[in-house]
């Protein structure tokens, strides 16, 4: 085989998000009263709009989660020895971005290097001046044909996207169609990113379209590797915080009495400790370890993997604690109510009222908490990062990227594409996953929908 | 009320305890002292003599919990877990790792902190409040929608681009404010620091603008349905008497659940705003620790931090007595 399959811990878990999500997918779809909730946000457009651009990180994300590694050229017909690095499906299908490297900084668009460097001529004269990038803008001869080659490069990488976007338009426009979907924003937005998506592809095939980092590494292949783990912060999370909330907030609520102010008195100390102070504490306490252990890990992925894993199994520690107060509280309310009576009175048990009575009707809650948290975990991974408690320094993070990018601030003239690349698709994966969440909220909240029916 | 007081603070202990047995059990179970040694000193070629010397410098060379060497009470006290954690307690924190005393550094460090943690909150709380205010006195039109909008957009942006984006236009491009300097040689206090600590305010302010008042909204938007806001229509007052004189004091208890209990917490400073600006406060102090993985400054924290949390916490329930007669403590 030409390479091997790698599963690393992070893809595991989502891999196994993935699954918990069609199987939800698949439970729902059959099921007519959990579906309305749902109905209601699809027929928002904001939420719609959100979703599309969602979907596009998520895909980029899940292919960047299909690791391998590709198998070195045989030396003396032995084993087939595999190289120690591992890549994605995602690297391989961007690999120009990944392999054209420049030597340093370059802004983007740019011909040249950003600094001046010493060389010399054909001629053997030496001069002082900006050195052409070795792959940024490297078939034009003349410079001056430059702006007249971004500027055609631009259209005709626009126009091939709108093509592609109208064809997967006219596809899919039954399809929203028959579910009566916001059509006319969905199919713009679909024909924008398309544009975008076409023009950037067109362009990035010959230039660094968002300039190049200290090491020469494409910025615009550094924001897009930065997706998967901003998206798995703020999943991979979820599946500590979920079980942990759930069990131990409606086991509070429900069973009260010394289960109820043991569960409590976790919480309250947990919460006690200021996030960020707890996360430093126990990442440098996980860095030790690490750090003690070099033999656990054969790859440096593997190692940098696992401090993202135990970084989400921190955050997940750390953030169940408001959660899991919101499900006691419903819970102590939903036991009192008459059909939890009729149930106890009937001899159920208590587990069988838990699952069946109690937790469906708290999942609104949950699912709420989720998505609200989601966007909230993204921004927190950069602040953590720029700490010193966030991924590991080798791990591609917005975090990461703006913290390399920060320390070149004072230049001059300043180094700013990194940042912007960084904060501008942090902006973008964040605003799209609020507007989503606003629209879960509004569609899944009882109570927001009657003091919207009475004002 | 005293003896509810009492009995809060009493509460408190067994938290503390908790917050205490879970550092200690994070930084000396989980990872031995000599772990710590090995990582600080390098891990290949380190000696075990390396190491012992480590841990006699900080203390760390007794046993866990008890020391069966020792005769009487010193079984439990000259062991780790009593020297350096159940002392903090009595708020003795020990040394970092540079030889100075934490509790001294703690104490000195306020000063900076509250200078801009201060401001940041109060001017905040009055900005976000009638931000929300104004929200809800629109409610249901374009301007209402707007200001949504931009909440959404405001709080979708990360907080350490206001930071950066703020020093750059505001220090770099417009050369109005200083970047940092704070407590440096330009600082004598006065006027003279006004302009040390107005950017990072500002942006303070700005960074929260968007989800506070967001929430504000909601909390107005909930009372404004309610009954005695009918009442108060009926009556004929106006719009602007109702948001003030009913709204706004009804909303004061959801107002200052969230708010109160922060107001301990800004002793401890913000940790990005001051390693960004370089004021020497204890937020810097404590990224300081981070980055010099100084793990007993890191633990004098955590537990400083609770402290105030739960301080918070009472607080809380202090002030409720004070917005609202029908709540007792007792």
């Amino acid at each position: 085989m030409s390479f091997m399959p790698i599963i690393l811990w992070s893809d595991a878990l989502v891999f196994l998000l993935l699954a918990s999500g069609v199987a939800t997918v698949w439970y729902i779809r059959r099921r007519e009263h959990l579906l309305l909730p749902w109905r209601r946000v699809a027929q928002s457009a904001t939420a719609m709009v959100s979703l599309l651009v969602l979907s596009l990180f998520l895909l980029v994300g899940l292919l960047d989660t299909l690791h391998y590694r590709a198998a070195l050229p045989k030396t003396n017909g032995g084993e087939t020895v595999y190289s120690p690095e591992v890549l994605s499906v995602f690297d391989k299908l961007v690999e120009p971005l990944r392999l054209q490297t420049e030597k340093t900084y370059s802004a983007p668009f740019a011909l040249t290097l950003y600094a001046k460097e010493t060389m010399s001529d054909a001629q053997g004269n030496v001069l002082h001046d900006y050195p052409r990038l070795r792959y940024g803008g490297a078939h034009l001869a003349d410079e001056a044909q430059h702006n007249g080659d971004v500027l055609k490069r631009t259209l005709l990488g626009a126009l091939g996207g709108l093509l592609a976007g109208l064809l997967i338009a006219l596809a899919g426009r039954r399809w929203l169609v028959q579910r009566s979907l916001p059509l006319r924003p969905m199919l713009i937005t679909t024909l924008a990113i398309a544009a975008l998506a076409g023009a950037t592809a067109c362009l990035a095939s010959a230039y660094h379209v968002l300039g190049t980092d200290k090491v020469g590494q494409d910025v615009l292949y550094l924001a897009l590797k930065s997706i998967r783990t901003g998206l798995i912060i703020g999943t991979v999370t979820t599946l500590v915080t979920l079980p942990l909330a759930l069990l131990l907030g409606i086991a509070a609520g429900y069973l009260r009495g010394w289960v109820d102010d043991v569960i409590q008195y976790v919480y309250t100390v947990l919460s006690s400790i200021p996030s960020v102070l707890l996360i430093a504490a126990a990442v440098l306490m996980m860095q030790v370890t690490i750090d003690t252990h070099p033999h656990w890990f054969d790859t440096a992925a593997s190692r940098a993997d696992l401090r993202l894993v135990f970084l989400c199994l921190i955050l997940g520690v750390t953030s169940w604690t408001g959660l899991c107060r919101l499900l006691r509280g419903e819970t102590l309310k939903l036991r009192e109510l008459e059909y939890i009576q009729a149930a106890q009175s009937f001899g159920v048990s208590s587990l069988r009222i838990l699952t069946r009575h109690i937790m469906p009707n708290v999942m609104h809650i949950i699912l709420i908490a989720l998505v609200m948290d989601f966007s909230a975990l993204v921004l927190a991974e950069a602040v953590l990062s720029y700490v010193g408690v966030g991924v590991d320094p080798s791990m591609i993070s917005f975090g990461t990227m703006i913290n390399a990018a920060r320390l070149e601030m004072g230049r001059e003239p300043m180094v700013w594409w990194a940042l912007a690349a960084a904060f501008g698709f942090m902006l973008v994966l964040v605003l799209a996953a609020n507007l989503f969440a606003d629209a879960v909220r509004d569609a899944f909240d009882p109570r927001l929908n009657r003091t919207e029916g009475s004002a | 009320m005293l003896t509810y007081l009492l009995r809060r603070i009493l509460y408190a202990v067994p938290i503390l305890i908790g917050v205490n047995l879970l550092t200690f059990t994070l930084f000396f179970v989980v990872n031995t002292p000599d772990d710590m040694a090995r990582m600080q000193l390098g891990i290949k070629r380190v000696t075990p003599e390396a190491i012992e010397k480590w841990k006699q410098q900080r203390g760390y060379d007794k046993p866990l919990l008890v020391n069966s060497a020792a005769s009487g009470a010193g079984k439990i006290t000259d062991t780790i877990f009593w020297q350096k954690s159940a002392s903090m307690f009595a708020f003795d924190f020990g040394y970092s790792d540079d030889g100075r005393g934490i509790g001294r550094e703690i104490v000195t460090r306020m000063g900076p902190s509250l200078a801009i943690a201060l401001p940041t909150f109060l001017i905040g709380l009055v900005a976000y409040v009638s931000f929300a205010l104004l929200m809800t006195l629109f409610r249901a039109t374009a301007l209402d929608i707007a200001g949504v909008a931009l909440c959404v957009l405001l709080m979708s942006i990360s907080g350490l681009f206001y930071i950066i984006g703020g020093q750059f236009v505001v220090s770099k491009l417009w050369h109005l404010v200083p970047i940092s300097g704070y407590g440096g040689s330009g600082y004598d206090g006065g006027m003279n620091g006004f302009k040390f600590v107005v950017l990072p305010i500002a942006i303070g302010v700005v960074s929260g603008i968007g989800s506070s008042s967001r929430w504000y909204r909601t909390i107005f938007l909930e009372e404004i349905g309610k009954d005695y806001v009918r009442t108060a229509r009926a009556k004929g007052l106006s719009e602007l008497a109702v948001l003030f004189r009913h709204v706004l004091k009804n909303a004061m208890i959801p107002i200052l659940t969230g708010v109160v209990v922060v107001i301990p917490l800004l002793f401890m400073g913000s940790l990005l705003t001051e390693s960004f600006f370089g004021i020497p406060g204890l937020g810097s102090y404590t990224i300081d620790a981070i980055n010099a993985q100084d793990f007993s400054v890191v633990r004098a924290m955590v537990f400083l931090g609770s402290v105030l949390y739960i301080a918070g916490l009472i607080l809380t329930d202090i002030s409720y007595t004070m917005v609202d007669p029908r709540v007792r403590l007792s």
